[in-house]
């Protein structure tokens, strides 16, 4: 009789296992028939390589920093294979080190805005009511300022830096993240087994960490994943302004802003930096119209 | 329906003087003295310290924001702390040329995205299709400034046709706008290839097949203008969204407009000059989005009765 109870138990647990196994094998399954999303992926793979291996292709200091006038305004060639610039720094060393830059400092940004952007959406859902009214009111404040107006009122007035520059980008990005998270809540904290959770007695806390956030994830990330883009973008737009990331630190915006100048007799210093921007970009931008498929295929058309 | 709008526009207010808050207190309590910043760095201590006075930086920060709110609402929203010129002077000096700069670009933006959203739709999965959504991924990451950069490049300073800066004819436009108009068409060309397939897979459009309608009549009368309505709503949302993020393409076309304005100030410290030109961009773009939706009751007649029993 105990056997047989402890078996069927096993039993009941390796269904769910394979059950839940078998979820994300079915996102995978439909992303992988996605061929541009899987040129998304692999694009993204390469770059974040080439980020992670940066010191092992180039020398930060030697290539990417230090100024070499006579070697200046090379055209790509063998030696520097996308040649250097004004100052005589190699451009390939200044571009992979510039992805780690975007690559890292997107990331954080995504990082707290998504934390903050959880915490508050979800409060807002979760209790409703005055709460709700009270931050989404606020967050309608944030939302009527365009985006990009937003980031460059905070950093310039912050004055530049890695860190102005992250929490601008944060700032301007946690309405959206807010919106996203009450509007997945609202539609999950009316089904039964929230209602059962709050049964069982379990603190509101606990429901919205372990019950709500994890059935609303998908379309979180999807934006998260869209967002980076979007950030990449951002920040090479407001260092290319001049507000973001200080020289000399290799940063795709501003190589564009400092090649400019040269950029009638050596159009490679614009056209490098800014194709590097292209590929981050694409990348993410594929990578999320994919998983947005692949997670939610009745939104496809 | 006119109780609708004004409804509407009543709730803008809060929203406004949350804003002028948001951006006054974003501006006041970074480092930076806006009265240093106008005498310069060898201005002596006494001379700031006496134009902090007499500019009233030095009162308490909520004092100083209920005097600016209490002239606002007397329709006094301050001088420029530079120019000396009234703010609203001096953004409607700038403002023509972002505007014509946001119109062209619409222009431009409908009339390749509408067609080529159409094509895709009805050949859907066929090369044009995949052709123009690869192209709408690429527009999508192709950051502004740049696409204006190789613009320039290559139709300026090369084959010199048109000029890469300024704002003084028609021609001057054609390089922002396409840049502008750019970014925008991705999303328009998606909505309406999406709009477009749904539309298509409708009874009525079966049944309009089934009488002998000819393909011409098929998409443009009966497809068309059904899946007009969330297109518009993309023109409309990306109009205005133009108004307000022509900061980076004005300044890599130096063109004097709201963009480039906004920038200076919020580098001057001008506050007053600063809230007028967001509040100013956001009031554009909640009446643009109110625009919209009463464009909606005369594109689909069923939402008029649903706004008259309101």
């Amino acid at each position: 009789m105990t056997d047989n109870t402890v078996l069927n138990n096993s039993k009941a647990v390796r269904k769910s296992k394979v059950k839940k196994r078998s979820q994300l094998k079915s996102i995978w399954f439909r992303y992988k028939k996605n061929k541009l999303a899987m040129l998304g992926l692999v694009l993204l793979i390469i770059l974040t390589l080439v980020s992670i291996c940066a010191p092992l292709l180039a020398n930060y200091n030697e290539d990417a920093i230090r100024q070499d006038m006579k070697n200046r305004l090379q055209f790509p060639n063998k030696d520097h294979i996308f040649g250097t610039d004004q100052y005589g720094r190699d451009l390939f060393a200044r571009i992979i080190f510039g992805a780690r830059v975007s690559l890292s400092i997107s990331l954080i940004t995504i990082a707290v805005s998504l934390s903050i952007g959880i915490i508050i959406g979800s409060v807002a859902g979760f209790y409703g009511g005055k709460i709700d009214d009270v931050l989404m009111r606020i967050m309608d404040v944030f939302l009527a300022i365009p985006q990009m107006l937003m980031a460059i009122s905070i950093v310039a007035a912050l004055g530049p830096g890695t860190g102005n520059l992250i929490a601008a980008m944060s700032i301007s990005n946690v309405p959206r993240f807010a919106r996203i998270v009450r509007s997945s809540i609202l539609t999950i904290k009316d089904q039964e087994f929230v209602e059962a959770a709050k049964a069982c007695g379990t603190r509101d806390g606990r429901i919205i960490a372990k019950h709500i956030v994890p059935n609303a994830i998908g379309p979180i990330i999807v934006q998260a994943t869209l967002n980076i883009a979007e950030t990449i973008i951002s920040i090479s737009g407001l260092s290319f302004l001049g507000l973001g990331i200080k020289a000399p630190t290799p940063e795709w915006g501003s190589m564009l802003s400092e090649g400019k100048e040269q950029m009638r007799y050596y159009p490679y210093l614009v056209i490098i930096p800014g194709m590097a921007i292209v590929f981050a970009v694409m990348a993410l931008n594929l990578m999320g119209d994919g998983l947005r498929d692949a997670l939610d295929p009745r939104l496809k058309n | 329906m006119l109780k609708y709008i004004l409804k509407r526009i009543v709730m803008m207010v809060p929203v406004i003087i949350g804003i002028s808050f948001l951006i006054f207190a974003i501006m006041n309590l970074t480092p930076g003295d806006p009265a240093r910043l106008m005498l310069g760095e060898s201005a002596s201590n006494e001379d700031v310290e006496a134009l902090r006075e007499e500019m009233g930086l030095n009162d308490n920060f909520f004092v100083r924001y209920f005097n600016y709110l209490k002239g606002a609402v007397q329709g006094d929203f301050g001088v420029s702390y530079r120019s000396k010129v009234p703010v609203f002077n001096e953004l409607f000096s700038r403002f023509p040329s972002t505007l014509k700069l946001a119109f062209g670009a619409t222009v431009i933006m409908v009339v390749i995205g509408i067609p080529v959203g159409v094509i895709s739709a009805v050949k859907q999965y066929s090369i044009i299709d995949n052709i123009s959504l690869f192209s709408a991924f690429l527009l999508t990451s192709m950051p502004a400034f740049w696409l204006g950069l190789m613009l320039i490049l290559i139709f300026a300073l090369h084959l010199g046709w048109f000029p890469a800066t300024g704002v003084d004819g028609f021609i001057n436009f054609v390089l922002p706008c396409i840049t502008l108009a750019a970014a925008m068409l991705a999303s328009l060309i998606r909505m309406t290839r999406s709009s477009m397939l749904e539309v298509i897979r409708q009874d009525y459009i079966r049944t309009a097949k089934a009488k002998g309608a000819g393909e011409r009549r098929l998409i443009m009368k009966h497809s068309l203008r059904n899946a007009l309505l969330p297109v518009i709503t993309i023109i409309g949302m990306n109009f205005a969204s133009m108004l307000g993020g022509t900061m980076i393409i004005e300044s890599v076309f130096a063109m004097p407009g709201l963009g480039t304005m906004t920038i200076t100030a919020v580098r001057m410290k001008d506050t007053p000059l600063v809230i007028a030109s967001v509040v100013f961009v956001a009031i554009a773009i909640s009446l643009m989005n109110l625009l919209v939706d009463i464009l909606y009751t005369y594109i689909d007649p069923r939402l008029r009765t649903q706004y008259s029993k309101r």
